[in-house]
């Protein structure tokens, strides 16, 4: 559950957004639209705890995001926000499932190997486990990063534009799982995009240029 | 996976790279290594043998050559003495004790050198087996003599004239081995010791050809003090002890004026010595602190390159959980540990090559050098480079600490 109270934040160019309440409840989800540039991505962010905003509260779950200290925040992001980037950043130094280990360790979670291997299974991607990220197509690699997102069982999903850059069917692909997963994990899902593939698939739609 | 498992899977991301900075720092220290070794261990070496030795006092030469050839047995004597000017000299009020010195003959390579009782005293020698000599043509060995020759009491042997292997063999008069010494890890360890009239004896042959075949004679002064000889006698050199400081100041000027002798202070030659060989190490070390401080530049060069392609890692690690302090150890931590590797390598190296140094120097055995020792200051040198490499990881890992996680991930 995520709850937004008399938001304001400026975005390119000192353009100022203002939105005075928004819900998500558990188990919903959310579509935010707007061509690029229109403050998709920094409303993302707040949410997801990366930027703070000029005025206003966010509210996960009980807890007042912005009240807390810069490292709590991280880890307090870590355990209960799951990020999908509109590109796969996993980090290549790394096999498929350090990548997911690191987001445990990172998250100051327990490294449950079995935890992992579950989740990639999941996504189909169970083959890949011991795979370096280098030898993952486009389309895995944003699988593996929805798994990451997955792992420590969010409470919220944050996706930016996570069909921006694949084709037809591996959009449809991930979209499915987004909305599967998040059901599966009671999560509420929020997506920022402005891919027309996308549009129909959601009840629940933000357009931030009519805000 | 912890931090330390991350950063050392981006190090072995650029094994190249790695390998590069390891060797340089390896490098670095190796040198730094040898050259602390070599030089403590010589340094070591000299101030050991010098203990108790105030002043020398020989033929007129090169005061250097004094100094090695009667302390440190490695040079030849500048000459001789007379007996009777030397016996004068001892008398004054401000010499605490004189050791007599008759060198000139050598058992394949080992020194004979013809004093008294108070060298071995000198030395805190002690006797491992049989006694120490009385008669003449007694001697006693040293522990690394006795090893490498492989004597037992009892043995005879001829010395030879000389102080080097290979010279003409006095074959008439034998010496005699009545004891063995402990390993002391000093000069008397390579050593053969006996009586002055000893040495005199060889010499002499003609006048004491019938003493062969005859009793045993027992010398005149083998504990302390020197040996009756006639107004020919000569000894080579005598190690003086002051009775005072005040010795230092007039005796050694009092002695090279007035008399046909020469004073020479072990503690100012070896300082000299030392000042002469210091020019060369300190350039080496010189030296190889430009190459540690360039392998520091090269981390931080490569480690900073790198973070400009890894901001959105470090950005996604943040937004995955990571502190900015995780961030920043996690760079640290990948300076740390290549320059850990690199120092392992170069104390390995360090070590090896001062053992290989050794190994080709034959006298090494004697001074006793060695590459497997451990000298304080070789922790410092591994601190103040793992120092250098957490220095040349500062800026990179700073940058990481400041990363902002929004506007890099915004900007793909």
């Amino acid at each position: 559950m995520i709850i937004i109270d008399n938001l304001s934040f400026g975005y390119s160019n000192h353009k100022i957004l203002s939105i005075p309440h928004l819900e998500v409840k558990e188990s919903e989800h959310l579509l935010v639209l707007g061509s690029s540039g229109s403050g998709k991505t920094t409303l993302l962010h707040i949410l997801g705890g990366l930027l703070a905003p000029k005025q206003g509260k966010v509210t996960i779950g009980e807890t007042d995001l912005y009240r807390l200290s810069g490292t709590q925040r991280d880890k307090y992001r870590g355990q209960n926000i799951g990020l999908v980037f509109q590109k796969a950043h996993l980090i290549t130094a790394l096999s498929v499932q350090d990548n997911l280990l690191l987001a445990q360790y990172l998250a100051g979670m327990a490294q449950d190997k079995g935890r992992v291997k579950e989740v990639l299974e999941e996504l189909g991607l169970g083959e890949k486990r011991k795979k370096s990220v280098r030898e993952l197509s486009q389309g895995e690699q944003q699988r593996v990063t929805i798994a990451r997102a997955l792992l420590n069982r969010p409470r919220v999903i944050l996706a930016d534009e996570p069909t921006a850059s694949l084709d037809d069917k591996n959009a449809e692909k991930v979209i499915n799982l987004l909305k599967s997963q998040a059901e599966h994990y009671k999560a509420s899902l929020l997506i920022a995009t402005h891919d027309q593939r996308v549009k129909d698939r959601f009840e629940l739609q933000l357009n931030l240029a009519t805000v | 996976m912890n931090l330390i498992a991350l950063s050392w899977n981006y190090i072995k991301a650029k094994p190249l790279n790695m390998l590069l900075n390891m060797l340089l720092m390896g490098l670095g220290i190796a040198i730094i290594l040898v050259l602390i070794l070599l030089s403590s261990q010589l340094e070591d070496n000299l101030s050991k043998n010098k203990k108790g030795i105030d002043l020398v006092v020989g033929a007129k030469g090169s005061p250097l050559q004094l100094i090695l050839a009667n302390v440190y047995h490695i040079d030849f004597p500048t000459g001789n003495i007379k007996l009777e000017e030397a016996k004068a000299l001892s008398r004054n009020r401000l010499i605490a004790q004189t050791i007599p010195l008759a060198l000139g003959d050598n058992y394949r390579g080992f020194r004979i050198v013809g004093t008294n009782h108070d060298y071995v005293k000198l030395y805190e020698a002690q006797v491992a087996e049989g006694e120490l000599w009385k008669n003449n043509l007694d001697v006693v060995v040293g522990a690394n003599v006795a090893e490498k020759l492989k004597s037992k009491i009892g043995d005879k042997f001829y010395g030879a004239h000389g102080l080097s292997v290979a010279d003409m063999d006095h074959d008439e008069m034998s010496y005699h081995i009545v004891g063995i010494l402990e390993k002391n890890n000093s000069v008397i360890d390579n050593l053969i010791l006996t009586n002055i009239e000893s040495v005199w004896a060889v010499h002499e042959h003609d006048e004491e050809h019938e003493d062969e075949h005859g009793i045993p004679q027992i010398g005149s002064a083998y504990t302390s003090g020197f040996p009756d000889g006639d107004e020919d006698a000569e000894i080579t050199s005598m190690l003086i002890k002051f009775r005072s400081p005040m010795g230092a100041v007039t005796l050694p000027r009092m002695i090279n004026s007035q008399t046909n002798m020469q004073a020479a202070s072990p503690a100012f030659e070896t300082q000299r010595l030392f000042s002469l060989l210091g020019i060369g190490v300190d350039l080496l070390k010189a030296f190889a602190a430009i190459i540690i401080i360039i392998a520091g530049l090269s981390i931080f060069i490569s480690l900073y390159n790198a973070l400009k392609d890894r901001k959105y890692d470090l950005a996604i690690m943040r937004s995955l959980g990571a502190s900015k302090t995780k961030l920043f150890i996690h760079v640290i931590l990948e300076g740390v540990i290549i320059t850990v590797l690199g120092g392992i390598l170069g104390f390995l190296l360090g070590h090896g090559l001062t053992e290989f140094l050794a190994g080709l120097y034959e006298k090494s055995d004697d001074i006793g050098l060695t590459g497997l020792v451990f000298v304080n200051q070789e922790f410092l040198v591994i601190l103040i480079s793992v120092g250098i490499g957490i220095l040349a990881s500062l800026i990179p890992a700073i940058n990481a600490y400041k990363t902002d996680i929004s506007e890099v991930l915004a900007k793909e």
